[in-house]
């Protein structure tokens, strides 16, 4: 682990009990990721990509094995604690884009800042900052679900980096959307990777999502099937 | 702490805001809570009225003596010497002429017929004198005239008027072999004297064959306190045997009986809110699956478990508040005013009105509280252990 490293899995296992069948997914899984990387995970149904992606984002707890992130330990921490630690370091992007239909883009997009101590002033300075970034500076107001699917996913990526985490976690991010869409949404986090440094993990199934990342591992069975792309 | 509230009232007014998108769910819910808070308010505002009708009956400084035992005034009996001893005890005020005030009354049941229901119903009849007229307050002639002494005249309470059928004023109502023409109307302020006929004392006695004696007497007190010294005299006069209390104190022993109603009508509330805690209850956990998702993508963002609890207990809370509001504004809409009548102490009809007060209100308020606080704290200990995974299976 170097000071480049965000985010360090150290032989991870993770299993569950079906009835009377103990299920593993991971067993010593190890896995490094860099600041500033754009990883794309792919793998078939079942591979375990969800639930590392879950793992990385402190919504499920390995049951054997350290995870490190930036430097310091997270997977002991408490369910509040795994909250703030979200909250401070992590955006999410659904594949459903994941919006609350009562409120607008703007609000949506303000949820994170509520768990910040900026006041209201700030927190419509950065909302309309990062709308401006995905492009939706006119549509602040317009409910979302007078949308398309490609504008509510800015919108979704508005929310996600509106309090500068560290790490943005994106599951299938263009699997609702058309070619065409799905590439500009794929552009924009390029964009963000490149231009602002964003470490991005990004979980998929189209080949043609992953060529957008830096460098793509493969999932089968609980391991890594490309091991010259593991740390 | 500012932080935490924040996220609760994000989660508050979003989940508030999306109730349309549960409709009839939450409006059964509302219903539900709407249709026990009406039952309670009606059962309470009842028992309120007749309490009312009772209590403005009695003055504090009128006495009213009975024979001991009688518990009311149609199971006593006065004969005129007795009435003749009583007039003589301490503390009754004087007339111009140092005579004592008090009035004989006689009370005797006839035959009604019940304008809703036309039922036969027993309805008082009080024969009384020019002094009885004196001893209460608020009466008035509200039509026609006085009846004359002597003669099978009657004038009617407004309430008998309204409830019951065949007293108009200037008709002719018959009872038993009798006939008696209807001279005038009267008011007593809403008090149980309105739910009476009265006829001259004397022409009462005759035509019902009492002789001289009466059902009671009403006496004029110099203070309310003489009440004791004039029930020391009758209880040390081996002659009498009667009770003597304040006409307030007596009407409020005849209102006790509607205790039974109060505890009647909670007991009904409380097993329809069982009813409407369950609708409550099936509404709030359809809500929280229904909002799985959203809950579960706040949680991933960061908001605690904390403001997916206290978000869901404030919808339940809102859903019986605006229940309770619509069940206090039927209540009050059809309830409050509505004039009816009940059987008495003296097993004859009382007529009151159903009176809705801030008290009843607030009893409604908080039953209504009860429901959506116990409907609602379930469904928000669902929604705050609802595993953050969720948001990642597109449950949105």
């Amino acid at each position: 682990m170097t000071d480049e490293t965000l985010y360090s899995l150290q032989k991870v296992s993770k299993g569950f009990v079906k009835g009377k069948e103990k299920i593993t997914i991971f067993d010593g899984l190890d896995m490094s990721i860099e600041k500033g990387d754009f990883l794309a995970i792919m793998g078939p149904s079942g591979s375990g990509k969800t639930t590392l992606l879950n793992m990385l984002g402190g919504v499920d707890q390995p049951t054997g094995g350290e995870v490190w992130f930036d430097g310091s330990r997270v997977d002991k921490l408490s369910e509040g604690n795994l909250a703030k630690w979200r909250a401070n370091n992590i955006g999410f992007i659904f594949q459903f884009y994941n919006l609350m239909p009562m409120l607008n883009a703007a609000k949506n997009v303000e949820l994170p800042l509520l768990l910040t101590n900026l006041n209201s002033k700030q927190r419509k300075k950065s909302v309309e900052a990062a709308l401006e970034l995905v492009g939706l500076s006119d549509r602040a107001k317009h409910m979302t679900n007078e949308m398309s699917g490609g504008q509510q996913q800015r919108v979704a990526i508005a929310r996600a980096i509106v309090s500068d985490p560290k790490l943005l976690l994106c599951d299938e991010p263009t699997g609702d959307l058309d070619r065409a869409t799905a590439d500009e949404i794929l552009e924009m986090l390029q964009l963000l990777n490149r231009e602002f440094g964003k470490t991005i993990v990004m979980v998929t199934h189209d080949p043609a999502a992953a060529k957008y990342a830096k460098r793509t591992l493969h999932l089968d069975k609980g391991e890594f099937v490309e091991k010259d792309l593991v740390a | 702490m500012t932080k935490i509230l924040s996220q609760i009232w994000v989660v508050i007014v979003m989940n508030i805001t999306s109730i349309g998108q549960r409709i009839w769910m939450s409006l059964a819910a509302i219903f539900a809570v709407a249709v026990v808070v009406a039952v309670l308010l009606s059962f309470l505002a009842m028992t309120e009225g007749f309490s009312k009708t009772l209590e403005g009956s009695g003055s504090n400084t009128v006495a009213i003596v009975t024979r001991s035992g009688s518990q009311s005034e149609l199971n006593s009996v006065l004969s005129r010497e007795t009435i003749n001893i009583v007039t003589t005890a301490p503390g009754i005020a004087k007339d111009a002429n140092g005579d004592p005030i008090y009035s004989p009354e006689l009370y005797v049941i006839v035959d009604g017929i019940k304008k809703t229901s036309g039922t036969e119903v027993n309805l008082p009849m009080r024969g009384i004198s020019s002094v009885g007229f004196e001893l209460r307050d608020q009466v008035s002639i509200t039509s026609g005239r006085m009846f004359e002494t002597g003669k099978n005249e009657i004038i009617v309470g407004e309430g008998v008027l309204r409830e019951f059928a065949g007293f108009e004023l200037g008709t002719t109502v018959r009872f038993g072999k009798t006939e008696w023409e209807v001279v005038g109307t009267f008011s007593t302020g809403g008090n149980a004297f309105e739910s009476e006929l009265w006829a001259d004392a004397p022409t009462l006695q005759s035509q019902f064959q009492r002789g001289s004696s009466f059902q009671t007497i009403r006496v004029l007190l110099e203070t309310p306190d003489d009440v004791s010294g004039m029930a020391e005299m009758v209880e040390n006069d081996p002659r009498l045997f009667l009770d003597v209390v304040t006409e307030a104190d007596y009407f409020a022993q005849q209102g006790e009986a509607l205790n039974g109603i109060v505890i009647f009508g909670w007991i009904i509330s409380i097993f329809m809110s069982v009813g409407a805690l369950a609708g409550a209850l099936n509404t709030m956990y359809t809500s929280v699956a229904n909002r799985a998702g959203e809950i579960a993508t706040l949680r991933a963002i960061g908001f605690s478990n904390t403001s997916a609890f206290f978000g869901t207990l404030a919808e339940s809370i809102v859903l019986s508040v605006i229940g309770g509001f619509v069940g206090a504004m039927a209540s009050y809409l059809f309830m409050d005013g509505l004039s009816a009548s009940t059987l008495g102490a003296s097993f004859t009809q009382v007529v009151f009105k159903f009176e809705l007060t801030t008290d009843l209100f607030i009893n409604g308020a908080f039953l209504a509280l009860g429901i959506g606080l116990i409907g609602g704290i379930f469904p928000a200990a669902r929604a705050a252990r609802l595993p953050v995974i969720v948001a990642f299976r597109g449950a949105n």
